[in-house]
């Protein structure tokens, strides 16, 4: 089924990430192999499993003012942080205060706010504010428990606030599917705008919780790697000595809008997101179908979704959390998905091994990057990737970044969430 | 505590307002208005009154803080109770 419908294109770009407080340091880091994954500091850190993670290289305290910041989770703060970047990236101009302060007169374009959407996902929410509260709650009294607890624990608090924030009055939304979270944005908001609800949305994803309950019960799954002694080295997806994904935290957004509504604006346009597809494996709250036929249904889907055959896909920014069994089984899905020919050509990367694993901000930070992959012709290499694994057979971008060639190009990002979510987004060249 | 004069709980109450909503204490006078002068939320109003309840000593019931619409009405409230 080929879908004739509105061309939709990213026209700008933001993200705070652990390798980087914007997407242009964000980016420069990827290419250049660099890990963003850290010891912790934290007190009575021997009690847990784990204590490492990639957290964000710029902390939201040093560019927004503390009083903003306590009505705001940490997943609300640097979803914001990116918004503002994708928002002034895109060439609009910064929203016009509330009340009680004079509109200074700004530079840029502007959008209806009725043809403005919101689409921003969180896998968790407000963990640090939960918890915290409770504490609170626990030691001090109901009273001294903060009134911003609710909207700051709800997983849907950033995508209201990003809506406040710029006046988008077409639809806010916050789509949750676990680690496919904001993979499901990006094919939200793509639907936004060939439905015609919206010109232009703002789409991405955000989460924070790099917290000791998160290190334990992840841990207690045994689904993290307690490569505690060497934290940079511990995302390593396609490697023999893989032992499981590495907690990061992080935002990022990207504006979406009709290609129509960019061209007569004269936007800069980074790349078109061309579609998306979703399969769910109605199988297991936490393990993969074991014969990939999910994966490789999301894969295809996408693929039809955007108009393109399996030869047109010339990349893929991989799931790949550097787990033992969940890297593999991606591969074998991608060999179902695109058949042995286009498989055995495609250029795969694991981007985790350098940001750790942003759980429900995974899949907007890998479209970003798979989009700016193809824009630049050159994919971000797999770090850590030493020994590779017997069971792979796919040819696995490693070590130095790899140039595409010239002419159209086509990639996915895949993300896949606890639940069976599996979500793939099809990115494509201007 | 002592009895706060009104200019102790003029610059205690702005104090609380700057650490809270980040309005620099200058801007906090006695004729202003919380909501329509200084553009504080009523939530965040919620957390002054917890803060206020603190510095001062005194407790301020839900429905009175409803009645407390410019700084004067706070200074006025807490005065009333120390005396």
């Amino acid at each position: 089924m080929t879908t004739s419908q509105t061309t939709v294109v990213v026209t700008g770009l933001g993200a705070t990430t652990p390798l980087g407080g914007d997407w242009p340091s964000t980016w420069s880091a990827l290419l250049a192999g660099k890990s963003g994954v850290r010891t912790l500091d934290w007190d009575d850190l021997d009690k847990l499993p784990v204590r490492f993670a990639a957290t964000l290289a710029v902390d939201p305290s040093e560019v927004m003012p503390k009083q903003q910041l306590r009505k705001l989770d940490r997943n609300q703060a640097i979803a914001l942080i990116a918004a503002r970047e994708a928002w002034a990236d895109a060439g609009f101009a910064p929203p016009a205060p509330k009340k009680g302060r004079p509109a200074e007169p700004a530079e840029g374009d502007t959008v209806d706010g009725d043809r403005l959407g919101v689409v921003v996902s969180s896998g968790i929410g407000g963990l640090h504010t939960a918890l915290n509260s409770h504490d609170v709650n626990r030691e001090r009294g109901w009273q001294r428990v903060s009134p911003f607890t609710v909207p700051m624990l709800m997983p849907n608090g950033a995508a209201g606030h990003v809506g406040i924030e710029f006046g988008a009055m077409a639809g806010s939304h916050a789509l949750v599917s676990a680690c496919a979270s904001s993979a499901e944005a990006v094919g939200y908001g793509i639907d936004m705008i060939r439905a015609g609800r919206a010109d232009v949305v703002i789409c991405g994803g955000t989460e924070a919780c790099i917290h000791p309950l998160q290190l334990a019960s992840f841990g207690s799954m045994r689904a993290l790697s307690t490569r505690n002694d060497e934290p940079e080295r511990a995302s390593r997806p396609y490697d023999k000595n893989r032992d499981g994904f590495v907690l990061g935290e992080g935002a990022a957004v990207m504006i979406l809008e009709s290609e129509e509504h960019a061209r007569a604006r004269g936007a800069n346009v980074y790349g078109i997101a061309a579609g998306c597809g979703y399969s769910g494996d109605a199988f297991d709250i936490v393990q993969p179908e074991p014969t990939g036929a999910g994966q490789s249904k999301a894969m295809r889907r996408a693929i039809q979704n955007a108009g393109l055959e399996p030869s047109d896909i010339v990349h893929i920014n991989a799931h790949a959390t550097s787990t033992p069994l969940g890297d593999v089984a991606e591969l074998n899905s991608i060999k179902a998905a695109l058949g042995p020919e286009a498989s055995a050509k495609v250029n795969i990367t694991g981007t985790k091994s350098m940001t750790g694993h942003l759980l429900g901000g995974a899949g907007a930070l890998e479209s970003i990057i798979t989009l700016m992959a193809l824009k630049e012709r050159l994919v971000p290499p797999t770090i850590n990737l030493e020994d590779v694994d017997d069971e792979v057979d796919l040819d696995i971008v490693r070590g130095e970044p790899r140039p595409l060639p010239p002419g159209p190009l086509a990639a996915l990002n895949n993300s896949f969430g606890f639940g069976g979510h599996n979500v793939s987004v099809v990115l494509k060249t201007a | 505590m002592a009895v706060a004069s009104d200019k102790e709980i003029l610059e205690g109450l702005a104090e609380i307002i700057d650490d809270i909503v980040g309005i620099d204490q200058s801007e906090v006078t006695p004729e202003k208005n919380f909501i329509d002068d200084l553009d504080i939320d009523s939530l965040s109003m919620v957390e002054i009154a917890v803060a206020a309840q603190d510095k001062f000593g005194v407790e301020i019931p839900d429905d009175e803080l409803r009645n407390l619409k410019t700084v004067k009405d706070v200074i006025n409230f807490v005065q009333n109770l120390q005396q």
